[in-house]
């Protein structure tokens, strides 16, 4: 499917929910917070679309807030596509996407231990690459990177 | 009140396993849960190599990184180069010369059936097979040989550049490649009198560490891991990149998804590289290796005492580096271990905005404790071998 008609067939299911950010080279898409379980699903489970792999999970620090970021590719149709969430940098939550393709589980929680992006629902958030009583979450751009953050006692 | 004996213990008790042990390549360590000899539960703990290279990155210049993709897969340093370039060539919109993609493919196959090497070896050696492990690492110091012609190094290779490779295969390098191609398949061979018949071997690798198709795919297993479920599913098919589509070859896969599968695809994956290796010998053109694009790569060394642009363009390159334009890409290689991917945010500076490594290990990590359960404790390394993780990769 080519990325107009995979834009195409998101918008007519979710409208307003769905905004293209990029369209060259790779096509980019941002979802709302609210739907982004439903439109894994629906991604997923959609003839056509079938998007049953998933890449990868990760987030982007954007300084006034974070951009969750799932890519997702189909076996079968060998297309692929990425999703961006918005979130907020007080209050960073969103749903996990576990229950959609079970390979979210330790991409979340890398999310989780390096940005401090909670999953909820995820079945098991901990930390996962480092320590489990590490202060702050180092790939935040204001993790000072000349010296170990100071611990609050 | 007296509390009365059972009979018999049946506690279970909790084994650490690793992190010493060797199928383990150093540092993941499992908090198994044993009733008896079976597993009741698996956690695998990793994080202890990690060394932040995803943060490190968003302080380097882009062709500052190249040498640190050679620490993640240690085993196949030529293919993460690949991995990485690519990435930064599609952000920037540059295309490599033609020679330079035949050479970028020949080494980096030479790289897969050293990694696969290692793989088979280790995974014999867990098994108590100390012959076959010798065997390949004989094979993989031919390819490290060549290497050492090639670049200098061994292992952290460090060979390709953003828009083509410093350096050209030279005639004593193409003959050392098709010395080895010679004599390579009959070793393969070895191997496998050794292996495929031996009882041993194929009752401690038959139907263990089943994995269906459909569990494959949906924890992200990619490589060798994904094929041997029977998903005929391959990078240098699927997105032809570099030369691939110039190339025949097929894509093995199994048919159980057990242990032997994955042994045998990748001796299968050996058997392609060099059919690809042969073509791209044959195939290659002669002609630049690096593009002439300033701003890209360097201009020429012979011209600096006259031409002063040549200098500035030196100049800028080295110390603004690459500037792409303002955007954001993933690009996936198919790796030895399975699809290695780098996602790039460019703010139009010279240091990646955000750098994701989408390393095959650690993703195909995820499902071993659902493999583990309820396997026997002598499995659990066995079918860690067969996944054939690195630390590096997992850990980053």
């Amino acid at each position: 499917m080519s990325p107009a008609e995979l834009v195409k067939a998101l918008k007519q299911e979710f409208g307003d929910h769905v905004a293209v950010v990029q369209e060259e080279p790779q096509l980019v898409v941002e979802v709302s917070r609210e739907k982004l379980v439903e439109i894994a699903r629906f991604l997923r489970d959609t003839p056509g679309l079938a998007f049953n792999f998933l890449i990868y999970v990760t987030a982007v620090d954007k300084i006034e807030y974070f951009e969750v970021v799932y890519a997702v590719r189909s076996l079968k149709e060998r297309h692929q596509l990425m999703l961006k969430v918005r979130i907020s940098r007080e209050e960073p939550e969103i749903p996990s996407v576990t229950s959609v393709w079970p390979a979210a589980n330790w991409d979340e929680r890398e999310t989780y231990d390096l940005f401090g992006i909670r999953f909820t629902g995820h079945p098991d958030l901990r930390r996962i690459l480092l320590p489990d009583d590490w202060e702050g979450h180092p790939l935040r751009k204001d993790y000072p990177v000349d010296r170990r953050p100071e611990k609050v006692v | 009140m007296e509390s009365i004996p059972k009979p018999t213990n049946t506690e279970e008790i909790c084994l650490n396993l690793g992190p010493q042990h060797p199928s383990t390549h150093g540092v993941m360590k499992f908090e198994l849960t044993l009733e008896g000899e079976r597993v009741v539960k698996c956690v695998p703990v990793i994080g202890q190599l990690h060394r932040g290279l995803e943060k490190m990155a968003e302080g380097m210049l882009y062709s500052q990184f190249i040498p640190m993709t050679d620490r993640l897969d240690y085993l196949a340093g030529a293919c993460n180069n690949l991995g990485y370039v690519l990435a930064v060539e599609t952000l920037m919109g540059v295309e490599a010369p033609e020679r330079a993609k035949y050479i970028r493919v020949i080494i980096s196959e030479l790289q897969r059936i050293a990694s696969h090497l290692v793989a088979v070896g280790t995974m014999a050696l867990d098994l108590g097979a100390w012959t076959v492990m010798l065997y390949s690492f004989r094979e993989r110091e031919m390819i490290l040989d060549i290497f050492e012609m090639y670049c200098g190094a061994r292992m952290t290779l460090n060979c390709f550049r953003v828009g083509g490779t410093p350096y050209d295969l030279t005639p004593e390098i193409i003959q050392k490649i098709e010395d080895f191609l010679k004599v390579f398949p009959s070793r393969l061979d070895d191997y496998e009198a050794l292996l495929n018949k031996n009882p041993i071997w194929l009752t401690r690798t038959r139907d263990i560490g089943v994995i269906s198709a459909e569990d494959a795919i949906a924890y992200g297993l990619s490589g060798p891991n994904l094929r041997a479920s029977g998903v005929e599913w391959d990078i240098r098919k699927a997105y032809p990149y570099e030369i691939y589509d110039r190339v025949e070859f097929d894509i093995p896969t199994g048919s159980r998804g057990d242990v032997y599968d994955r042994y045998w695809v990748r001796m299968e994956e050996m058997r392609q590289s060099c059919r690809i290796i042969r073509q791209a010998l044959d195939q290659m053109p002669e002609g630049p290796i690096m593009v002439d694009i300033p701003g890209v790569s360097l201009a020429d060394k012979a011209q600096f005492p006259t031409n002063f642009p040549a200098v500035v363009r030196h100049f800028e390159l080295l110390v603004k580096g690459f500037q792409p334009p303002k955007r954001e890409i993933y690009v996936g290689v198919e790796n030895p271990k399975g699809e290695l991917g780098f996602y790039l945010v460019s703010d139009g500076t010279g240091r990646p905005y955000r750098l994701k490594i989408r390393a095959p290990s650690f993703v195909s990590a995820q499902i071993l404790p659902k493999v583990m359960k309820g396997t026997l404790l002598a499995d659990v390394v066995s079918i860690l071998a067969s996944f054939d993780p690195v630390m590096g990769e997992i850990d980053r």
